[in-house]
């Protein structure tokens, strides 16, 4: 996994960064779709006229999973660990291996130094080489992103957001879960966005971006605080893409939005559901409670497959309960 | 509530009792209005939200904050006077507000949960 210094993703001697190059040429340009298929990997040859179906050995398959809250122990999902052990079993099974796993934040419940720890040790059961994270606010309590950074500083620059190159992505890493200000959204902050731009000038227009950010980059319940209140300025440099995928978490659900060719999509948490936004006698966003038997169809991780000379990149979300 | 002075009044055999009791409670009730300084008032954090969201107190009251959700909140004031850390469950947080004034307040995880305390003479 990449949860230490030594990853330098961006080096032009690195054969991912060449594998990549090569990469484009299988890219027409035009825009690509993703595409939201319901089921479960296994049932990839089945779904005929589904993208996944189509995708070869050569496919650039990655996982996303998000907001497991190591440490979080009460009657919403009174075994979390056992729920993450399923879902990596369910990754490590996948006849596609994924190339690597995205977490899309609050990897811990409480930013405890133990819950970071406990959270490096179970990650590397998913047998993925590279895992790389961004910061919910669950992992910035208290100490700010000290913790956090301790155990997933992915490119040793002691900050929460990066860029690598992978597969032919562009993927980048963003944080915004330390600005919340009262009575307001989150923010990205000024820093940030101009590190984007900067980022993004060496990246050319036919290139694929896969941004993560923890808190959804549109405004899914401003009541609840599920937006971010400059991510306008962050798609705004994203627009001239031929394909942009923003993948976030937070919400513990699986939502998705098209703008243009920006699709943002939240997903699953492993670890418990959240209310979705104005849903009848919950008027807040606090862990559900589920009858026994229900929570393993409403937890799970996604995964994402680029197929080679296709226009669609294909998505399937699963949850940890599939027969 | 009302069928217990009933039931106390019985079991001791005696209007007196009854009436003894409702004099307690009653005197109870006036010295919370009459004197809040002595108090400790106590906010409550239930479903994302303060209460009660608004409270009035003298200088040198100590405010007790306990979360009783599943999910963390902090306590943050909006000029940063004070700062609780991320309380779990059942969790508390206090503090003593020394000087008048109006401080707003809110949960830096969920900035939507704001309350208020005036501090008045």
């Amino acid at each position: 996994m990449t949860a230490s210094n030594d990853s330098k993703p961006d080096s032009p001697a690195d054969p991912t960064r060449r594998k990549a190059l090569n990469c484009l040429a299988a890219w027409s340009g035009a825009a690509v779709v993703w595409t939201m298929v319901g089921g479960v990997p296994r049932a990839l040859g089945a779904t005929g006229s589904g993208p996944v179906a189509a995708a070869s050995a050569r496919a650039f398959t990655f996982v996303q999973i998000s907001d497991t809250h190591f440490g979080f122990h009460k009657d919403a999902n009174p075994d979390i660990v056992g729920g993450f052990r399923r879902a990596a079993a369910d990754i490590n099974a996948l006849a596609q291996k994924p190339a690597l796993v995205l977490h899309t934040g609050d990897v811990t419940h409480l930013s405890k130094p133990e819950e970071f720890g406990q959270a490096k040790e179970l990650l590397q059961e998913i047998r993925i080489d590279r895992v790389h994270t961004v910061p919910g606010e669950h992992d910035a309590l208290d100490d700010g992103l000290t913790g956090y950074l301790k155990n997933f500083d992915h490119d040793g620059k002691s900050r929460a957001w990066y860029s690598f190159d992978q597969g032919g992505v562009h993927f980048i890493g963003l944080s915004n879960v330390l600005n919340f200000k009262m009575g307001t959204m989150t923010s990205l902050g000024d820093e940030q966005i101009a590190w984007l731009k900067q980022d993004l000038a060496r990246v050319s227009h036919s290139t694929p971006i896969v941004m993560l950010a923890h808190i959804p980059m549109w405004t899914v319940y401003a009541q609840w605080g599920w937006g971010t209140a400059d991510a306008d300025q962050a798609l705004a440099l994203l627009r001239p893409y031929g394909s942009v995928t923003v993948l976030n978490g937070h919400i513990h659900q699986v939502l998705q939005k098209v703008e243009g060719n920006i699709a943002l999509h939240t997903a699953m948490s492993l670890a418990y559901p959240l209310p979705t936004p104005g849903q009848e006698g919950i008027g807040e966003p606090g862990p559900v409670k589920v009858p026994a038997g229900e929570l393993g169809k409403l937890i799970g991780t996604r995964q994402l497959t680029v197929v080679r000379g296709k226009h669609e990149l294909a998505l399937v979300d699963t949850p940890i309960d599939h027969t | 509530m009302t069928t217990s002075p009933n039931y106390n009044a019985r079991a001791h055999g005696g209007l007196a009792a009854l009436l003894a009791l409702l004099l307690a409670l009653l005197s109870g009730i006036a010295a919370s209005v009459e004197t809040p300084s002595t108090d400790t008032p106590s906010i409550d954090i239930t479903k994302f939200a303060f209460a009660p969201k608004e409270i009035t107190v003298v200088p040198g009251t100590k405010v007790i904050w306990t979360n009783h959700d599943e999910t963390p909140h902090t306590i943050s004031a909006a000029d940063k006077t004070f700062l609780s850390k991320a309380m779990d469950t059942d969790d508390r947080y206090e503090y003593t507000f020394a000087s008048e004034g109006d401080f707003s307040y809110f949960c830096t995880l969920h900035p939507f949960m704001t309350g208020i305390v005036h501090v008045r003479k």
